[in-house]
């Protein structure tokens, strides 16, 4: 705490408005409608977000999501396309980045090569104005003597000097304001101080190229806390850590947050970091939000499958909503604690492998039987892959159980976590290109045509993701792609399929494919649905989705 | 709502837009309006004419592409060899060689040249066309040799050996292996070497006889009195032939700039 | 083998002595003759240093040489911020990065002869748009420095793909506007290749002759000077000229040479 006071109440008044500020906006970055594109392809798409004064907020997702995008947005290095942001209620959207009061720590450091350790922090101190009285040699500040009132005598009338003008009372001015730069006392002192703070006493007159990567990371740190953001930015800033000096970065971030009380948002694609360092949790993929909350309600219930999937190990499967309080999957009936889905209704549904209880064949105790086909010794725990008629289980449990061995496997109403069923069926608005073809992605599909549909139509078209075949030979398909994300669901996998006209596909398939091999698209003509679009209609399902991204 | 666009650090490449626009650019242009202009200010073909029908032109512009040929090719055969030689083995470590036949390219090239021909007068060599080839020879053989040099230097020795362990003999191996790989070298070196000999007058004219000069003095010599017209047709049909000599080089191989070699031999030691 | 190997490395040195030789015996017989006052090269005179003498008493070549060497430094320095700055700017640009390289490379292709006579032109229009531009040291420095950028953009450009690519947002983000992370942050990380870049442009335009001939007015170079000369007979006192530029050059080489090395070494060390 100390350490607190020591480095925020230095540049007289500028603390003020703050504290005046933290009452009036409690929400320190406010990001609203942000979309940002680059050549065309949309990186953010319709982001909003609310950074409240003082957390730890981390931006998780796989690389390339947007989430270092959103932060290069914040910091002002770039322009997002439309929408605001705001930093403490003011519109700072198109403010250069050296006029806003945000720091960035940057993924390689970026620490100025021709500089050393002290220089480079000193850097930002050296252009840094601050507010401060105009005053005299002997430090005393200069009253504007323009802002007096005259100094009355006894009587309560002005005293007048020998010109006959009346004397300024001096007691009533205000003392001149100008911005000026810190002193070289005052630079030394600040810089000494925020190196003691990062453990690099001592380390000023150094080269920056002789130090190591986890004590350039730490110069990196503070040339950006000496400047006393209101924000300090983190770019991935442990990524080019080894382990050991990652797990003690965290830690010693964690601690620099809680004492001096900066507002940190940290991007990230590790959701151990993730989880263990942040107030806050925003979960970005392909440019959206999928989910905020605490880490435990991130880790605890992810809003979709892709959270599922990306923190943390977890089995995802599919099962039907049989009741409130109760769900089917793997061919058993589990109770669980989650309501308000239609009867019958197909959801996904995600169990840690730890919330897996496992008993040996016969007990009775479990729900599901199955055979151990994997073991792998984690330290603390046994991780077993547990083979189920349906489900290969994957279970945390510090008992082992022999490879081969029969199991039976019991999950209680609190592990078991319901999620809406994402999309199943890829819709889209296109034109019959043909005789009984319509154009889907580039492609001429052969589609059953009852409605006696006419070349150039508009129609709505739709497939369900299991309905759509790949093949291993693009030629043997009838349009190609790239394979994307997989999500392994259980009995099958969910695959993205970029298109080469840069749309996405979601297919269902029995078979693994890796990312980025190519792939050809087969569809049979029954099972394409084509309908005569209609737009009201249309505009009537867009708000329906719209309104339906969480079940809770 | 769209934001409007924040100009990015691109920015700083504007100043130098402009200036290429205003002093690159535009005088290009001018060439093309003075080359069509007649002496009334009209539109005329007069210059063009003037330019290929007058025969001490056309010719002119024929010999010195005969001339420019004739030194590029002595400059090749000569640094080739010596290229080859400095690439090779026992050479290649000491890079003070390379570096001690680029030097005198920092002198000036008219002190050069007049240094060349006061050995040449020594000798009693008169003014002659042979005396301008020397001369241009002189001058231009170490921006033949510099690109010969480093992509013979940068090429993978293992080709050759590839070659050698083939059953190739050392011929074969050099015509098969090391005579293609080095043609981008070769093609940056002729280009550096034939388009400036357009320009060389300066050579030629002191060095040779009065049938020796090159177009650039004829260019020279028309604009310096006031013939712009056909100075301009003139100085334009070299430009079509050097963008025509940018546009294959190019095609043929992508060599390295002549800005890149250039930057090689004169900024070679300082780099 | 060995033998033949033997064979090739006494036939190498030989070809290349004889190469250096050749290539020296001019520039070297300069250097001895400055030092003896003959009228021409191979002649008898008296040996010692009356030439030097006399060249620094001859004002029309001291001039020329002065003006040189203020078009050569001023346009030199010049064309280093600028194409600096430049370079940066089509390094960090997204469109039309191929159109300013086409141009830049245009002056650097284009024949000298084409570039000398569109310079004249430019100075005619520009007189003709009633904006006064008079041919002379001020025109041949703005000339020499447009001819000489692209080099210097080429010199630079490959050092800043090898730069932290945050290096700039880290400067704006700590504070500095864009012109002065341009000057504290980036430059200095470029010195290399801006000193090179400077070498450069300042020997092309020491070098230059086609485009300072018709571009000159009525000032003289070391260039224009001596070739104007050509007729009368050439002042031998230009053999002294020539050795104090070969020498200088030579010294030159040498430093930079050797600080790179030294550079080279702490580097090392470090």
């Amino acid at each position: 705490m100390a350490e607190k006071t020591a480095i925020r109440t230095n540049g007289q008044g500028a603390e003020d408005t703050g504290a005046k500020g933290a009452l009036k906006f409690d929400k320190i970055i406010e990001v609203r409608s942000v979309v940002k594109e680059f050549d065309g392809v949309t990186v953010v798409d319709n982001m909003n977000l609310s950074v409240k004064r003082g957390d730890f907020v981390t931006l998780l997702g796989p690389s390339g999501c947007g989430k270092t995008t959103l932060l290069r947005m914040i910091a002002g290095f770039i322009t997002p396309t439309s929408g605001r942001i705001f930093l403490e209620g003011k519109d700072v959207t198109m403010l250069p980045p050296h006029k806003r009061p945000i720091n960035t720590v940057f993924q390689k450091y970026a620490l100025f090569p021709h500089l050393n350790v002290f220089k480079n922090i000193a850097f930002g101190l050296k252009l840094k104005r601050i507010p401060d009285y105009k005053r005299d040699k002997n430090g005393e500040p200069i009253i504007d003597i323009a802002s007096c009132r005259p100094l009355l005598n006894e009587s309560g009338a002005p005293v007048l000097d020998k010109k006959g003008k009346p004397v300024p009372d001096l007691t009533t001015g205000k003392p001149i304001e100008i911005l000026r730069k810190f002193t070289k006392a005052e630079i030394k002192e600040k810089v000494n101080r925020v190196l003691k703070l990062v453990g690099l006493e001592g380390y000023g007159h150094r080269d920056t190229a002789s130090l190591s990567g986890g004590q350039q990371q730490r110069v990196a740190i503070a040339r950006a806390l000496v400047l006393e953001p209101k924000v300090l930015l983190l770019d991935e800033p442990l990524g080019a850590l080894d382990l050991k000096m990652r797990k003690e970065m965290q830690f010693e971030l964690k601690k620099m947050h809680d004492e001096l009380g900066i507002t940190f948002i940290y991007v990230t694609h590790d959701q151990e970091e993730a989880l263990t360092m942040s107030d806050k949790v925003v979960v970005i993929s392909d440019g959206v939000i999928q989910q905020m909350g605490t880490p435990k309600k991130i880790y605890d219930e992810p809003a979709n499958a892709f959270v599922a999937n990306f923190i943390g190990e977890s089995n995802i499967l599919s099962g039907t909503m049989i009741e409130d309080y109760k769900v089917r999957f793997c061919g058993a009936d589990f109770a669980c604690e989650d309501k308000g889905f239609g009867k019958n209704e197909k959801v996904d549904l995600v169990v840690r492998p730890e919330d897996i209880f496992i008993y040996p064949a016969g007990s009775g105790k479990g729900q599901l039987s199955g055979t151990v086909s994997g073991i792998v010794f984690k330290g603390t725990y046994y991780e077993m892959n547990i083979v189920t008629a349906e489900y290969e289980f994957t279970v945390q449990n510090t008992a082992c159980f022999a490879e081969g061995s029969r199991v039976e496997l019991m999950i209680q109403p609190n592990g078991i976590h319901i999620m809406k069923k994402m999309r199943t069926v890829n819709e889209m608005i296109t034109t019959v290109n043909g005789e009984n073809t319509v154009d889907f992605h580039g492609g001429s599909f052969a589609f059953d045509n009852p409605e006696n549909l006419q070349k150039g139509d508009r129609v709505k078209l739709s497939v369900a993701f299991d309905k759509i075949e790949l093949t291993d030979d693009e030629r043997d398909g009838v349009i190609g792609g790239n394979i994307g994300q997989s999500l392994y669901k259980g009995t099958y996998y969910q695959v993205q399929v970029y298109t080469d006209d840069d749309d996405d596909v979601y297919v269902d398939t029995p078979d693994e494919w890796d990312i980025d091999d190519r792939v050809g698209i087969v569809i049979r003509p029954e099972d394409i649905r084509v309908e005569k679009y209609d737009e009201q209609e249309e505009e009537r399902e867009e708000n329906v989705a719209e309104g339906s991204d969480d079940a809770e | 709502m769209r934001n409007k666009y924040a100009p990015g650090k691109g920015i700083f490449a504007l100043p130098y837009a402009v200036i290429c626009i205003i002093f690159v650019v535009f005088p290009l242009l001018l060439l093309l309006v003075y080359a069509f202009r007649g002496e009334d200010g009209g539109f005329t073909f007069a210059n063009f004419k003037e330019v290929f029908t007058n025969s001490t032109n056309y010719l002119a512009l024929f010999k010195t592409a005969g001339t420019a040929l004739l030194a590029t090719g002595i400059c090749l055969l000569i640094a080739y060899p010596i290229a080859y030689i400095l690439a090779a083995s026992p050479f290649n470590k000491y890079a003070i060689l390379a570096l001690l036949f680029v030097i005198p390219m920092w002198m000036n090239f008219i002190l050069r040249i007049y240094a060349l021909s006061s050995l040449l007068d020594m000798l009693g060599i008169g003014k002659s066309y042979f005396a301008a080839i020397i001369g241009l020879v002189y001058d231009f053989f170490p921006f033949m040799l510099l690109p010969i040099y480093t992509s013979l230097v940068n090429l993978d020795k293992s080709y050759a050996e590839a070659a050698d362990d083939l059953g190739a003999n050392g011929v074969v191996t050099f015509l098969k292996t090391t005579l293609p790989l080095s043609i981008p070298g070769i093609m940056s070196g002729v280009m550096m070497v034939f388009m400036p000999c357009f320009s060389a007058y300066a050579i030629t004219d002191w060095m040779g006889d009065a049938n020796t000069s090159v177009i650039g003095g004829k260019i020279q010599d028309l604009i310096s009195h006031n013939q712009w017209g056909v100075g301009s047709a003139l100085a334009f049909v070299l430009l079509v032939l050097v963008i025509a000599v940018m546009v294959i080089g190019n095609i043929v191989t992508k060599s390295r700039s002549k800005a890149e070699n250039s930057a090689l031999v004169r900024g070679g030691p300082a780099a | 083998m060995t033998t033949k190997k033997r064979i090739g490395t006494i036939l190498g040195w030989t070809v290349l002595v004889a190469a250096l030789i050749l290539m020296y015996l001019p520039i070297l017989l300069i250097i001895v003759y400055s030092f003896v006052d003959s009228k021409n090269v191979g002649m008898g005179g008296e040996v010692g240093f009356a030439l030097y003498v006399r060249l620094f008493e001859n004002e029309r070549l001291m001039t020329a040489a002065g003006n040189t060497l203020v078009i050569g430094a001023i346009s030199a320095v010049l064309a280093t911020l600028l194409g600096t700055v430049s370079a940066v700017g089509i390094f960090y640009m997204k469109r039309g990065k191929q159109a300013v390289n086409i141009v830049s490379q245009l002056t650097v292709y284009n024949a000298e002869i084409v570039t000398a006579v569109g310079f004249f032109l430019l100075a005619i229009f520009l007189n003709n748009a009633h904006i006064p531009v008079k041919k002379g040291l001020g025109w041949l420095i703005l000339c020499h420095t447009v001819m000489t950028t692209p080099y210097v953009i080429l010199s630079v450009s490959p050092r800043l793909g090898q730069l932290n690519p945050n290096l700039f947002e880290a400067g704006m983000d700590l504070g500095a506007s864009s012109v002065r992370t341009l000057f504290t942050v980036i430059f200095p990380q470029l010195i290399k290749g801006m000193i090179s870049g400077l070498a450069l442009a300042f020997t092309l335009s020491l070098d230059d002759f086609v485009v300072t001939n018709l571009n000159r007015g009525d000032v003289n170079t070391i260039s224009t000077f001596v070739y104007d000369s050509i007729r009368r007979g050439i002042d031998p006192t230009v053999r002294a000229l020539s050795t104090i530029l070969f020498v200088i050059v030579l010294l030159v080489l040498i430093v930079v040479n050797l600080v790179g090395k030294a550079r080279r070494t702490r580097k090392n060390v470090k």
